[in-house]
C-alpha cells in the first residue's frame, strides 16, 4: 500500500531490534480480553483509480453550479473563487503543517494568520480579531460565553433575526450555564424589535445580525446606543461579510464583539463545512477572548516574526479554567480568507459588495414588477424575502426540475411565514440567470 | 532557574506557604510573591489583581500571575479589605521578576484578623520549606 | 553524522500585505455588470475596509514566498506525539475538490444531494465498525468539539433519570480539552493519578469514583502511549455508581483493527479524523470530531442525523432527546470526505497494518533512543514514546533547547512538556507513514543533538539557526501583544 513504506525485511529487522517476533507481540500489554476478535467490517480497498469512479458519482448527483442554479444564501453562499488561491491553499507547507507551536519553522502560517487578524480587524472595524473558530454559530455562542465572564451577569438578548441555526447552537452551547435567553422579536419592516430591551435589566449582552438572516441591514447605530446605556455588552453577528466591503462596519457602529461566517471569503460551501467563524472584539476584552491569537514580536537578533500568543488564555495551559476548550480552529480557512481579501483589495471589495447589492436589487425590482410581493421594506444586502401565493411549493418543484433552486423555504424556521422564501443573489449570477427565475415563477 | 541558596529571602518580611511574601506597615500589610515564585513563574507578563474595596478570606483567591507559559493563582495569606494595588504592575509586570520584594509589590491589605498575622511563617522556616520541596 | 537534512537555503523576505500594492491594483477577475446601479442609502454606506490594492502575481509571490518558510509532513517528519501526523494522501483532496461536493449547499432539498448525504451515512457506518461502537454523529467540527458534544450527551443522559452530577474524574495524564470541555458542560474535574506503570489503577478511581461523578473521562491508548490495561475493570466501577465513560480517541492510530472500544467499556468516544484518517492539519485546522456512542446514548446524539430511507438519504430531526446543534450544518463535510476517501483506499487489513506499523516505528525508536535521553517508563509502549532532559540536565539543558536544535537536523520538533506528569516530556509519534530510513535518520540527528549536548551545550541554547527565524521573544509579545498590523 503506497502511504505503508514497510517492506517485509524492514519489519524484520526492526522487529529484531525491538526484541519480539511477530507483529502481533507489540500489542502483548494489551489484555486478551480487550483485544478485538475477528477482522473489521469494511469494503475491500480501492484503487486510486476505483476511488475516483466512485466518488465521481456520488458527487456527481449534487446540484450544484453550473448545472442548477441555486438561489438560496441563508449562511452559505456562492461567490467566485480565483484559481490562484485553491492553488496557493494546495502549497503542502501550508497545507500539511501543524498548529504554529515551533514558530521559528511555522513563520509562513504565523504571518499569514497574523495578515488574517488584520484584515480581519479592518474589515469589522475592530481592534483585534483571533485566528478562528469553527464556524459563525459557534463564534456567536463563544461571544456570549464571554460576554457572561466578563459582566458576570446570567441574562442575555439575542435577535430571533440571527440565523436560527444559530440560535440553536447557542442554546447548545449555553444550556449548561444555565443563562436565560431573552428572544427579542422583529418588525414588519424586517428589523429586530428593540422594544422588549426596554423591560429587562442585567443583561450580559445583547445579540444581533446584520444583515439579519431575511437580509436586511439592522439599525446597529441605535441598538448599539441602547445596549450601552444598559451597560451591557453588544455583540454583533453576520452571516455574509461581504456585506460590510459596502456597508457601515460593526465596529464604527459600537460593537464590543463582533463575530460570524466568514464562508464567502473564497472557502468552497461543502454542503456546510469546513467553514470560518471570524472573531473580533475591543482590545480591552483581549484576555477574554477565546481562539488563538498571532502576535508580532523580534527574535534574538532583532528580526521581525511572529509567535503565538496570550496562550495562558486557551486549554493546554489554563485547562479547566481556559476561555474555552478549542484546540483545532479553521486555520486553512482563514488562510483562504486573507487570499482572498488580498486578491479582491480595499478598491475590488467594495465594487464586489456593490455587485451584489445591484443583482440582488435587480431581481427584487424584477419580482416587484411581475407582481409578487417583497415581504420586508427595509434595505437588505443580497438577500431578500419574496411572498408568493398559496400553492407555490409545487411551482417551486417545477423549477427545481427546470434546474432552478429558487429560495428557501422559510415556514420551516419561522411558522408565521408560510409561503414566504429567501432569496440570494450573489455576483455569480447573471441576469439571464435572474430573468429566467422570473419567466420560471410567473408560468 | 535559580538554587535554593541563590534565592533572594529577605528577613524583614512572612512568609505563606504558597509563597507570598507579607511585610507589616502599621495595621496595614503589604502582600507579593518571593523570589522563588517569580523564578518558578519565569518571565512575568501579565498580573491580574482586584480592586481596591474587594474583601477576601484568608485562603481565597485574589487574583493571577501569568507567565508565557503558565499561570498561578494567588492565595490570600491572611484576610482582608484590599486598600489598594500596585498601579505599575499593569505596563511593567516584570518589576515582579526585578523588584519582588518592593517595586513588585500586588496588593495592600487591612488586615480583618490579626491573630492570623501570627500563622505567617518566618524566613528560616519559608527556606526550610523550600528545600523539602526539593 | 554523514550529512545533516537541515541544511540552508535561499527563501525571500516578503514584507506585510499592507506594506505592498497600489491603489488600483486588482487581484480579482470582476464578473460583467449586466445590472444598473441601485441606490443605497448614505445612513448605511461605509468606506470600505482599509485593505491594499495587489495584483495576481503580488498575492501568489507573497503567498508563495511564506510557505517557503513553513515545513510539513510533506517537508519532512513530524514526529509529534499525540498529534498523528501521517502522510496526507493527495487523492483525497481530489475527492474534497470535486465540484459536487464543494459546491453544495447545506440547504439543498435532500432528493438533491443524495451523494454526499450517502457518504455521510456510510462514513458513520465505517467509524461505527472501526471502534466497535453502535452510532455515530460527524456534526462536531474538531476534537474537543466532539468532546463537548461527549459531555453534553453524559449530562442528557443523567438528567433523563432524573439525575445530576458535578464532578468528573479527570486522570493526570489527559490533555488540556479534556478539562476543559468538562467545564464548559458544568463539571469539576476531579484529579485521579496514573501508578508508576504510566496506567490508571482501578483502585485510584474506585477511591473517588461515587454517585454524584458522571463518570470518567480516559485517553486510551493514554498520552503516555500505554494502553490503558485497567480499563474494563475502571469502567465496572464507573458504571456501578450510575456513571458512564469517555474516551478520548486521538491516539486510535495505535489500536484500529486491534481493539474494540465498546466491548472494554467505553459509553461514549470521540475521534479525529485529522489525526488518525489522514486530513491534513491545515496549519492548526479545519479538523474534525465526530462521536461515537453505545446503543442507549444515541438517542442524545446531535441533530440531525442522516437516516436511510427505502434507499433515500434523509436529514432528521426527529430525536427529542437530542442535545442540540453543536453545529450550524452538519459539521466539516469537506474533511470527512478525505476521511471516507483514506479509509475505502486503505480496506480494513490496512487500517490494522497501520496501526501494526505505527507501534512498531514507535518501539523501534524507544529501542534505538533508550540511553540518549531518558526514556520515562521503560516497558514497550505503542505508537508514541515518552523521554525527558533528565540526562542532559548537567549540562542545564533543557528539553526546549534539545528540540530547538532538531530543527537544524531537519525535523519537526517532537510534543514538548505534555503530558504534565513527566517533567521535561519530549513525546515522539512517528506514525507508520514513516520508513525505517526516515527513523534511522531521526535516530541519527538526536544522537548528534545528545553528543552536543555534551560536548558543545552551547549550540543547543543558541539553536535553532538554519530556520528563517532565531528564538523569539514570546515574553514580550504576552507583555505588549502586538496582534494586528
Amino acid at each position: 500500500m503506497r502511504y505503508l513504506p514497510h517492506t517485509n525485511e524492514d519489519i524484520s529487522s526492526m522487529l529484531q531490534v525491538i526484541g519480539i517476533d511477530t507483529l502481533d507481540g507489540l500489542f502483548s500489554s494489551i489484555p486478551e480480553d480487550c483485544r478485538r476478535a475477528g477482522d473489521l467490517n469494511l469494503p475491500k480497498p480501492l484503487s486510486e483509480w476505483e476511488l475516483n469512479d466512485h466518488m465521481s458519482k456520488l458527487a456527481g448527483s449534487t446540484a450544484v453550479s453550473p448545472e442548477y442554479k441555486v438561489f438560496m444564501g441563508a449562511g452559505s453562499y456562492e461567490h467566485f473563487i480565483p484559481e490562484s488561491i485553491s492553488y496557493l491553499l494546495s502549497r503542502s507547507e501550508f497545507a500539511t503543517s501543524y498548529t504554529p507551536y515551533q514558530p521559528e519553522m511555522s513563520q509562513g502560517t504565523l504571518q499569514a494568520i497574523y495578515e488574517y487578524q488584520t484584515l480581519t480587524a479592518r474589515l469589522l472595524g475592530m481592534e483585534v480579531a483571533n485566528a478562528s473558530l469553527y464556524d459563525g454559530a459557534s463564534a456567536l455562542a463563544e461571544a456570549l460565553l464571554m460576554a457572561i465572564r466578563i459582566t458576570r451577569r446570567k441574562k442575555i438578548a439575542v435577535s430571533s433575526l440571527i440565523h436560527p441555526l444559530y440560535r440553536r447552537v447557542v442554546q447548545t452551547y449555553l444550556a449548561p450555564t444555565c443563562c436565560q435567553i431573552v428572544e427579542l422579536p422583529y418588525l414588519k419592516n424586517g428589523r429586530t424589535d428593540l422594544i422588549t430591551l426596554d423591560e429587562i435589566d442585567d443583561l450580559a449582552a445583547v445579540a444581533v445580525q446584520s444583515p439579519n438572516f431575511f437580509g436586511c441591514i439592522e439599525n446597529l447605530q441605535a441598538i448599539g446606543k441602547k445596549t450601552h446605556d444598559k451597560d451591557t455588552l453588544f455583540i454583533t453577528s453576520f452571516t455574509e461579510p461581504l456585506a460590510y466591503g459596502l456597508l457601515k462596519n460593526p465596529g464604527s457602529l459600537g460593537a464590543d464583539i463582533a463575530c460570524g461566517e466568514g464562508q464567502s471569503l473564497s472557502i468552497p460551501r461543502s454542503f456546510g463545512g469546513p467553514v470560518l467563524g471570524m472573531f473580533a472584539s475591543k482590545m480591552k476584552y483581549v484576555r477574554n477572548m477565546s481562539g488563538r491569537l498571532v502576535g508580532k514580536t523580534k527574535d534574538m537578533d532583532g528580526k521581525k516574526g511572529f509567535v503565538l500568543t496570550l496562550a495562558t488564555r486557551e486549554q493546554h495551559i489554563r485547562r479547566e479554567k481556559a476561555t474555552s476548550n478549542i484546540c483545532t480552529n479553521s486555520s486553512l480557512c482563514a488562510l483562504a480568507a486573507v487570499m482572498y481579501m488580498a486578491s479582491v483589495g480595499g478598491t475590488g471589495i467594495r465594487e464586489l459588495a456593490r455587485l451584489n447589492y445591484d443583482k440582488s436589487e435587480y431581481l427584487k425590482k424584477e419580482f416587484k414588477k411581475a407582481g409578487f410581493t417583497i415581504s420586508f421594506d427595509s434595505t437588505t444586502f443580497n438577500e431578500f424575502v419574496v411572498k408568493f401565493p398559496a400553492g407555490f411549493e409545487t411551482k417551486y418543484e417545477n423549477l427545481l426540475d427546470k434546474k432552478i433552486v429558487s429560495g428557501l423555504p422559510l415556514a420551516t424556521y419561522y411558522p408565521e411565514l408560510t409561503n414566504q422564501y429567501l432569496f440570494c443573489v450573489t455576483e455569480t449570477k447573471t441576469k439571464e440567470d435572474m430573468d429566467a427565475l422570473i419567466r420560471g415563477v410567473k408560468s | 532557574m535559580k538554587e535554593i541558596d541563590e534565592l533572594n529571602l529577605p528577613c524583614d518580611v512572612r512568609y505563606a506557604e504558597d509563597h507570598e511574601w507579607i511585610r507589616y506597615e502599621g495595621d496595614k500589610v503589604r502582600i507579593g510573591i518571593s523570589d522563588y515564585a517569580q523564578d518558578q513563574l519565569g518571565d512575568i507578563v501579565f498580573v491580574e489583581l482586584p480592586q481596591s474595596n474587594d474583601t477576601f478570606e484568608k485562603g481565597e483567591e485574589f487574583g493571577t500571575v501569568e507567565s508565557v507559559k503558565a499561570v498561578s493563582e494567588l492565595y490570600m495569606p491572611i484576610g482582608g479589605e484590599i486598600l489598594s494595588v500596585n498601579p505599575a504592575l499593569e505596563e511593567s509586570p516584570d518589576l515582579v521578576n526585578q523588584s519582588p520584594y518592593n517595586d513588585g509589590w500586588m496588593i495592600e491589605v487591612k488586615p480583618s484578623d490579626s491573630a492570623e498575622l501570627e500563622a505567617l511563617i518566618t524566613r528560616d522556616a519559608y527556606l526550610e520549606m523550600l528545600k523539602g520541596l526539593e | 553524522m554523514k550529512e545533516s537534512l537541515g541544511t540552508t537555503g535561499l527563501i525571500l523576505n516578503e514584507p506585510m500585505l499592507w506594506e505592498k500594492g497600489k491603489k488600483g491594483r486588482c487581484g480579482f477577475s470582476y464578473p460583467q455588470r449586466d445590472v444598473e446601479s441601485y441606490h443605497l442609502d448614505d445612513e448605511l454606506t461605509g468606506t470600505g475596509p482599509d485593505f491594499p490594492d495587489l495584483s495576481e502575481v503580488d498575492v501568489v509571490r507573497h503567498f508563495t514566498r511564506l510557505s517557503q518558510w513553513n515545513f510539513g509532513v510533506d517537508t519532512g517528519m513530524y514526529p509529534l506525539g499525540s498529534c498523528t501526523m501521517k502522510y496526507n494522501p493527495k487523492t483525497n483532496e481530489r475527492q474534497a475538490r470535486l465540484e459536487g461536493f464543494s459546491g453544495a449547499h447545506p440547504l439543498l432539498p435532500t432528493h438533491l444531494s443524495q451523494g454526499v448525504l450517502k457518504l455521510m451515512f456510510q462514513l458513520e457506518g465505517f467509524l461505527s465498525g472501526i471502534t466497535g461502537m453502535d452510532a455515530v454523529t460527524l456534526q462536531p467540527a474538531a476534537g474537543a468539539h466532539g468532546e463537548l458534544a461527549g459531555m453534553l450527551i453524559i449530562h442528557a443522559f443523567h438528567k433523563s433519570k432524573g439525575l445530576h452530577c458535578s464532578k468528573i474524574i479527570v486522570p493526570d495524564t489527559a490533555h488540556g480539552t479534556n478539562p476543559a470541555s468538562a467545564a464548559l458542560c458544568g463539571y469539576r474535574s476531579v484529579p485521579v493519578k496514573s501508578n508508576e506503570k504510566g496506567v490508571l489503577s482501578a483502585e485510584a478511581v474506585a477511591e473517588i469514583m461515587d454517585e454524584d461523578t458522571a463518570g470518567i473521562m480516559i485517553t486510551n491508548p493514554n498520552t503516555l502511549g500505554f494502553f490503558e490495561e485497567n480499563v474494563k475493570k475502571i469502567a465496572e466501577i464507573v458504571h456501578s455508581k450510575g456513571g458512564l465513560v469517555y474516551c478520548d480517541g486521538a491516539n486510535m492510530n495505535a489500536v484500529m483493527g486491534i481493539v474494540h472500544m465498546g466491548e472494554i467499556g467505553v459509553d461514549v468516544l470521540h475521534l479525529n479524523l485529522h489525526k488518525t484518517f489522514s486530513t491534513p492539519h491545515g496549519g492548526g485546522g479545519p479538523g474534525s470530531g465526530p462521536v461515537c456512542v453505545k446503543k442507549d446514548l444515541e438517542t442524545f446524539l446531535p441533530v440531525p442525523r442522516v437516516v436511510k430511507n427505502n434507499n433515500r438519504y434523509l436529514l432528521s430531526e426527529n430525536f427529542p432527546d437530542s442535545i442540540g446543534k453543536m453545529h450550524a450544518f452538519y459539521g466539516n463535510v469537506g474533511v470527512m470526505i478525505k476521511a471516507y476517501s483514506y479509509i475505502l483506499s486503505m480496506g480494513p487489513d490496512n487500517l490494522k497494518k497501520a496501526s501494526q506499523l505505527a507501534v512498531l516505528n514507535a518501539n523501534y525508536i524507544r529501542k534505538k533512543l533508550q540511553g540518549i535521553f531518558h526514556l520515562a517508563y521503560d516497558r514497550p509502549c505503542m505508537h508514541e514514546c515518552i523521554f525527558s532532559d533528565k540526562l542532559q540536565k548537567a549540562q542545564k539543558i533543557t528539553t526546549l533547547d534539545i528540540v530547538k536544535r532538531l530543527m537544524d537536523y531537519g525535523f519537526h520538533p517532537p510534543t514538548i512538556y505534555f503530558p504534565l506528569v513527566v517533567n521535561g516530556a519530549i513525546m515522539i509519534e512517528p506514525t507508520e507513514t514513516e520508513s525505517k530510513e526516515n527513523l534511522d535518520l531521526f535516530i541519527e540527528a538526536c544522537k548528534a543533538v545528545a553528543n552536543e549536548a555534551q560536548d558543545n551545550p552551547g549550540l543547543l541554547r543558541k539553536a535553532p539557526t538554519r530556520c528563517k527565524v532565531r528564538r523569539l521573544d514570546e515574553t514580550t509579545a504576552a507583555r505588549h501583544p502586538c496582534l494586528t498590523g
